[in-house]
């Protein structure tokens, strides 16, 4: 029970979630890991209708992380409700699925589609760097991510959390407007702006030329981001980026996090959702720290 | 027939040919339920650099003993540091994943370019004591230390090479026809570059054989769940490489 939380209603048995697109809807990672040990499923970003994601390669590996362009591949809303999510019922796991709109009513309808038995919370993906349309526009700006939740959170009733672009100069406005609107949480940070290229042709090693940096290598700036974040809102934060280990993990904690989500770390660690959980309980129970609750935002600046 | 996530003991790893190794891992529960065109997941350091594991198929299997053999080619930072592993030391391996090839056959005919001979010389070991035809292509006859390999396993092996070093000058598909009116093969494995796997499949659409053939794409999780190495399926749906395939029937994926 120590490591038991509350993120805005949604009851988590641990405070480690995975990230989505990382994780896909969960069953395809079962044959390595306990769904039911994991804090929360955020499945993969889910639009309207199906996208057959971007051209090309799709990753490129960079140092301590990677690229990816993915767009958005996904079955569509009503196939995940019809096909996908009776499926996860069979696991004791939170299932949060993380939707993207290329307008805010596309928003608004995709929440209401969702707004069904078996999903425990909504991620608006309000900044993904890999598609023309809305993604990361709304992300980037205070008035139209306020939109967004706003029209959002007329169709639901479920938790609604927003996910949270790092491709902007003030990101704390953003988590403010979001709050605002009536999110009940944030999480961030989504994948950073980025390019490789490949010297031996002269192009880009991307399809998509750009794609979203994940991994080890985005963790300091996304920690920053997650300090700052929790000093300004009062609703949870959700910390995520880079996040391989639990010693990671209780950084993003200490920083002001009150959950953490798992991302690229399970391409290289397929159990590290659950393994980084029973790191953060070994750490507590080593320092006498009776819940994890304690940890968050306890970092101290007083030098 | 689960997948896991495994430490293998490297039992013996030399070079087959410059650049090109032999890595056989002790890895018993990943060789007890592995099949033909299925491949193991690998993590070649424990730092992050390189951070993702390396897709390698499985090029053969010893149950008893609980052993896995992949061969591979030198080609980058992370195939670099698998090389230097001597025996003794552990790679993180996950596996088997993906889906193997339809074993169902009597007359089967292999054919394989570059790397792609490695899933398929696990395939030709499995259909023994079925007689076994390969038929092999490369750039010079450098590259067809594959048929040292294949001795023993296949019935008979064809070679052809671009510059008509060693066996047929030309590339497989120009050989194949010939082979295909000496032979009544009733199954064709292909696995190498697209192109050649296109040609291959189109022969065999032609004849009335089933074609299976092996695709590769860039790879984070191997297991479906990243949609990295998706493509288009000729009905419209998306598949993923790594667990609808590699293995898919080459009209379920190839416009011929
Ligand atoms: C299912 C599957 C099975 C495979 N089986 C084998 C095998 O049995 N033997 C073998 O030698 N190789 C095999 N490969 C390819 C192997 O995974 C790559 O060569 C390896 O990952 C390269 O790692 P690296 O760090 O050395 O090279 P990197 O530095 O990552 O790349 C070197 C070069 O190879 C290219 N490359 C890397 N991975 C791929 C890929 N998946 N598809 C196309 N191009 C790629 C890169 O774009 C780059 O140009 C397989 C790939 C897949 C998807
Ligand atoms: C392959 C891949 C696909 C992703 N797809 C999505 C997505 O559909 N929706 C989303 O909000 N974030 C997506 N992300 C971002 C992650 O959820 C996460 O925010 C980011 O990768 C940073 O965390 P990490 O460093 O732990 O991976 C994706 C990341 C990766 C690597
Ligand atoms: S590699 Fe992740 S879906 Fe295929």
């Amino acid at each position: 029970m120590m490591l038991a939380v509350d993120i805005a209603g949604i009851k988590m048995k641990t405070p480690v979630m995975t990230a989505s697109g990382t994780f896909g809807s969960g069953p395809e990672y079962a044959d390595f890991v306990d769904l039911n040990k994991i804090g929360a499923i955020v499945v993969k970003g889910t639009t309207l209708t199906p996208r057959d994601g971007n051209r090309g390669r799709r990753i490129a590996e960079t140092p301590a992380g990677m690229l990816n362009c993915i767009g958005l591949e996904n079955p569509g809303v009503d196939e995940f409700v019809s096909r996908i999510l009776p499926g996860l019922a069979a696991y004791d796991v939170p299932i949060i699925v993380n939707i993207a709109g290329a307008t805010t009513d596309e928003f608004a309808e995709l929440a209401r589609r969702l707004s069904v038995p078996g999903v425990a919370g909504l991620e608006l993906n309000i900044s993904c760097p890999n598609v023309k349309e809305g993604g990361i526009a709304f992300g980037t700006d205070c008035a139209s991510a306020a939109a967004v939740v706003a029209a959002v959170r007329r169709n639901t009733a479920l938790p609604v959390i927003t996910k949270l672009s790092p491709n902007v100069t003030d990101i704390v406005s953003i988590a403010r407007a979001a709050e605002d609107a009536g999110s009940d949480a944030v999480s961030l940070i989504n994948t950073l702006l980025g390019m490789s290229i490949d010297i031996r042709r002269w192009r880009p090693e991307l399809g998509n030329v750009l794609g979203g940096l994940s991994g080890p290598a985005i963790k300091p700036v996304a920690l920053r981001m997650v300090w700052q974040v929790a000093r300004a809102v009062k609703c949870p934060v959700i910390g995520l980026g880079g996040i391989m280990t639990a010693n990671d993990a209780i950084e993003f904690l200490l920083a002001g996090a009150s959950a953490v989500a798992v991302g690229t770390a399970n391409f290289v660690n397929p159990r590290a959702s659950v393994e980084i959980a029973e790191g953060i309980r070994d750490y507590l129970v080593e320092r006498g720290i009776k819940h994890v609750s304690e940890l968050v935002g306890r970092v101290n600046e007083n030098i | 027939m689960s997948k896991i996530v495994a430490d293998g003991i490297v039992i013996e790893h030399f070079s087959l040919a410059p650049m090109i190794k032999r890595l056989t891992l002790g890895a018993p529960a990943i060789a007890r339920a592995a099949q033909p065109g299925q491949f193991v997941h690998v993590r070649v350091g424990e730092g992050y650099h390189p951070l993702l594991r390396r897709p390698l198929s499985i090029a053969e299997v010893d149950r008893e003993v609980g052993n896995i053999t992949v061969i591979y080619r030198i080609v980058g930072q992370g195939t670099a540091l698998l090389a230097s592993l001597p025996p003794g030391e552990f790679v993180d391996c996950m596996g088997p994943l993906g889906n193997g090839f339809d074993l169902n056959t009597e007359r089967p005919l292999l054919v394989g370019g570059g790397m792609g001979l490695a899933p398929l010389l696990f395939l030709a070991k499995a259909l023994c004591p079925k007689p076994v035809t390969a038929l092999m292509g490369g750039r010079t006859k450098e590259e067809l230390w594959w048929r040292n390999v294949f001795l023993g396993v296949c019935r008979s092996i064809h070679v052809t090479t671009d510059d008509g070093s060693m066996g047929r000058k030309g590339f497989t598909v120009n050989l194949l026809p010939e082979l295909l009116e000496n032979c009544k093969y009733d199954r064709i494995y292909a696995c190498g570059p697209l192109r050649m796997m296109e040609g291959v499949a189109r022969l065999a659409r032609d004849k009335g054989i089933p074609c299976q053939i092996s695709f590769e794409d860039h790879m984070a999780c191997g297991v479906g769940a990243c949609l990295s190495c998706t493509c288009a399926g000729t009905d419209g749906k998306r598949r993923k490489v790594c667990s609808d395939g590699p293995v898919f029937w080459a009209e379920e994926v190839l416009e011929l």
